[in-house]
């Protein structure tokens, strides 16, 4: 059967949508907790005011709505996982967008991104070392 | 067979004026299919919903002006299996074509007894049902004399990160649709055409309520489209 097609969340969502401590995925008085925070940008740099953004992760779920200046923010526990799943919709988005949050140490994540050498990838694989490369866990 | 993109609508449509800076400009990064189709979609468990939530018309003192409707109906995953359990939000403008919204400055009257937002989840065989009333047709700036066709929004999320849907369910038969590019954006008239609401005579309550009925289909599985839309 053929999926019901997608169609814009418009600009008026902000009274149905959000809910109480929306934006917050963990239980109040949780501790060992993180603040993520963005800004969504259009094409000409300017603050896209009527998003709304959804993270999840495992148990993890929030949800928020940008600002007048495109601003979110989210309460997660630490990460000890790689990633966030991060939907975006907006006016002006007739789909919703998929992308990710990764969470890798900023010092190490060059390890995951292989390298354009002419007309190959090159992908160094380093057991040891200030480069070790990040391995993942699979439960 | 039917392209899966001619029943989607795409992202840059310059028809609808604001996808022109917020459509992003190079190809989608494909993943592998299982990625988003076994991974667990969100657990919306915190979002609060109320049998009482379903019912648009009872949410204040009195009742909302307006023609009174039930909107029904199935959702089910691509090959045709109920989604239980599933969590359904809409929301919509009150009978004049004014949103609650304060961001709306449509100069159309507010209703005191309408807000215009409800919650669901869908039953053991996947039926949804809500009770509101017909949202009228509103003007937008997109264009000269640009008038939206009575819809009502939906977002639903079924079992995984490839099944959340938002998308408007509109009614059939309405003279604005033809020149709506937000509806029109979708290639293909068999897409367009599972968007909108059938009246439905079995589902209309006597001396109450018209009924509406639009079953709703959420990616999933054997997502490929069907010749016969």
């Amino acid at each position: 059967m053929t999926p019901t097609p997608s169609q814009t969340i418009g600009p008026f969502f902000g009274f149905a949508l959000p809910f109480a401590d929306d934006a917050t995925a963990v239980p109040s008085g949780s501790t060992d907790t993180l603040r993520i925070e963005g800004q969504v940008v259009d094409g000409a740099g300017d603050p896209v005011p009527d998003a709304l953004l959804e993270i999840s992760q495992s148990e993890q779920f929030a949800r928020c709505r940008t600002d007048a200046e495109g601003a979110f923010h989210f309460i997660v526990h630490k990460p000890n996982e790689a990633f966030f799943n991060v939907t975006v919709f907006a006016r002006g988005l007739l789909r919703h967008l998929n992308t990710r949050m990764y969470s890798v140490d900023p010092k190490r994540r060059h390890t995951l991104v292989a390298q354009r050498e002419g007309e190959s990838l090159r992908f160094d694989v380093r057991l040891q070392g200030p480069d070790e490369t990040v391995f993942f866990a699979i439960d | 067979m039917a392209s899966e993109l001619e029943f989607e609508p795409p992202y840059l449509y310059p028809d609808y004026r604001a996808t022109e800076l917020r459509a992003p400009r190079h190809p989608l990064v494909k993943l592998p299919p299982e990625w988003f189709h076994q991974a667990r979609g969100p657990v919306f468990g915190r979002i609060p919903v109320q049998p009482e939530d379903a019912d648009l018309t009872r949410q204040h003192a009195g009742e909302p002006l307006g023609e009174r409707i039930v909107i029904t109906g199935r959702v089910t995953d691509s090959d045709g299996r109920a989604v239980r359990n599933t969590l359904v939000e809409i929301w919509q403008a009150n009978a004049a074509g004014r949103y609650v919204d304060p961001v709306d400055d449509h100069p159309a009257p507010l209703d005191p007894n309408f807000t215009g937002a409800g919650r669901c989840l869908t039953d053991e065989e996947g039926v949804y049902r809500f009770i509101t009333v017909k949202p009228g047709a509103y003007p937008w700036r997109n264009h000269a004399n640009a008038w939206r066709p009575a819809h009502v929004h939906f977002s639903l999320f079924g079992p995984s990160l490839a099944s959340r849907l938002v998308t408007q369910m509109y009614f059939t038969g309405d003279p604005l649709i033809p020149h709506d590019p937000i509806l029109n954006s979708i290639p293909d008239e068999r897409g367009r055409s599972l968007l909108t609401a059938r009246f439905d005579l079995d589902t209309t309550i006597p001396e109450w309520a018209l009924g509406y009925r639009w079953n709703i289909v959420l990616r999933g599985r054997d997502a490929t489209p069907m010749e016969d839309g």
